[in-house]
């Protein structure tokens, strides 16, 4: 066997995997859209109940969900290099804090 | 490119790219990459984005915490079934853009043609009922500067500025992402986004998808609240 056909299969066989080591099956993304739905009209019911100051715990809780379901499965973040995740966890940390020193100055000044 | 290196012949590989002979690896290395940079460049412009956004939510949540009454007034207003059915239409619009690309990666270029059209066919829904939602409170006298609203506490006007804010902002993200899917049905349809080459396709999903994120959080701050 040549070099060059060899060379030729091998791309063919690195391509091969490389494009269907992302294959994600279509019925987990229809699971994953069933479950965001349902979250949804959860969300939307439990509005209408009283939970008092739970409410908006329930609500944000519930929103945080989904959307780590929308990043995790839609947007392959599971699935990527550890990079991908880091990336994700410093922004995350960043928002975190700039939440908790603002609040830490609100709660104190009334 | 590795698949461009198909149709050369292997001196003129060795020529222009040496490590492609000695160590596939290598090229195989270059290739793989490339996909990952643009990812990554994709990925930091959405943490930018997603930082514009937590600016406004902060605003959000300190003016709750202070107008707690007000924001629980003012949110009883809200139309929470032209809310819920945005909801609805953006996560299936979500759905409909993974199985473009998954279409895509699957070489099935007419089903990925199918997937794409109804995305930005739903974006085009969330709009109109956007409009819908607007233009009953804007007749209803409510909108920003209005002397109906003005008449009302400080956290009813300042829930409104923020609702008209966010959600506006968050409007003109969906009409950006439906312009970014257009080209890319019309890069689809002239094959210039292929099974090979759809990392294009990929990177404005994620785009799509951050505005579907931004849209679950805008929700239950302002629809559900009573």
């Amino acid at each position: 066997m040549s070099l060059s056909v060899w060379e030729s299969e091998h791309q063919a066989e690195t391509q091969h995997k490389e494009y269907h080591e992302e294959h994600v099956s279509y019925s987990l993304y229809i699971l994953i859209w069933a479950a965001l739905m349902a979250l949804t009209a959860a969300t939307a019911v439990i509005a209408g109940i009283n939970l008092a100051a739970l409410t908006l715990v329930v609500a944000l809780l519930i929103a945080l969900t989904k959307a780590s379901l929308v990043v995790n499965y839609f947007m392959h973040v599971r699935f990527e290099d550890r990079i991908f995740k880091i990336f994700f966890a410093i922004a995350g940390f960043t928002i975190f804090v700039i939440f908790v020193l603002t609040f830490s100055d609100v709660y104190f000044r009334r | 490119m590795n698949q461009k290196s198909g149709d050369r012949t292997l001196s003129e590989i060795a020529e222009t790219n040496p490590g492609a002979v000695s160590g596939e690896h290598e090229s195989e290395h270059v290739h793989h990459k490339d996909v990952v940079g643009a990812k990554m460049g994709m990925w930091l412009f959405l943490l930018t984005e997603l930082l514009l956004f937590t600016g406004l939510f902060l605003v959000y949540a300190v003016y709750r915490y202070y107008y707690t009454k007000d924001f629980q007034l003012a949110g009883y207003d809200t139309h929470i079934l032209f809310g819920t059915v945005n909801t609805m239409i953006l996560i299936t619009s979500s759905l409909t853009m993974v199985l473009s690309i998954a279409a895509i990666q699957r070489g099935k270029k007419w089903l990925c043609v199918t997937f794409l059209s109804s995305t930005i066919g739903l974006a085009l829904a969330f709009l109109v009922v956007k409009y819908v939602e607007w233009s009953t409170e804007i007749h209803a006298g409510i909108y920003p500067g209005s002397p109906t609203l003005l008449n009302k506490p400080d956290g009813v006007v300042l829930f409104y500025g923020l609702y008209y804010m966010m959600t506006g902002l968050h409007a003109l993200h969906v009409i950006a992402g439906m312009s970014i899917l257009v080209v890319m049905l019309i890069f689809v349809l002239r094959d210039k986004i292929t099974q090979e080459d759809h990392t294009k396709l990929e990177n404005a999903g994620l785009y799509w998808h951050l505005v579907d994120i931004i849209w679950i959080f805008l929700f239950p701050l302002f629809y559900l609240i009573n």
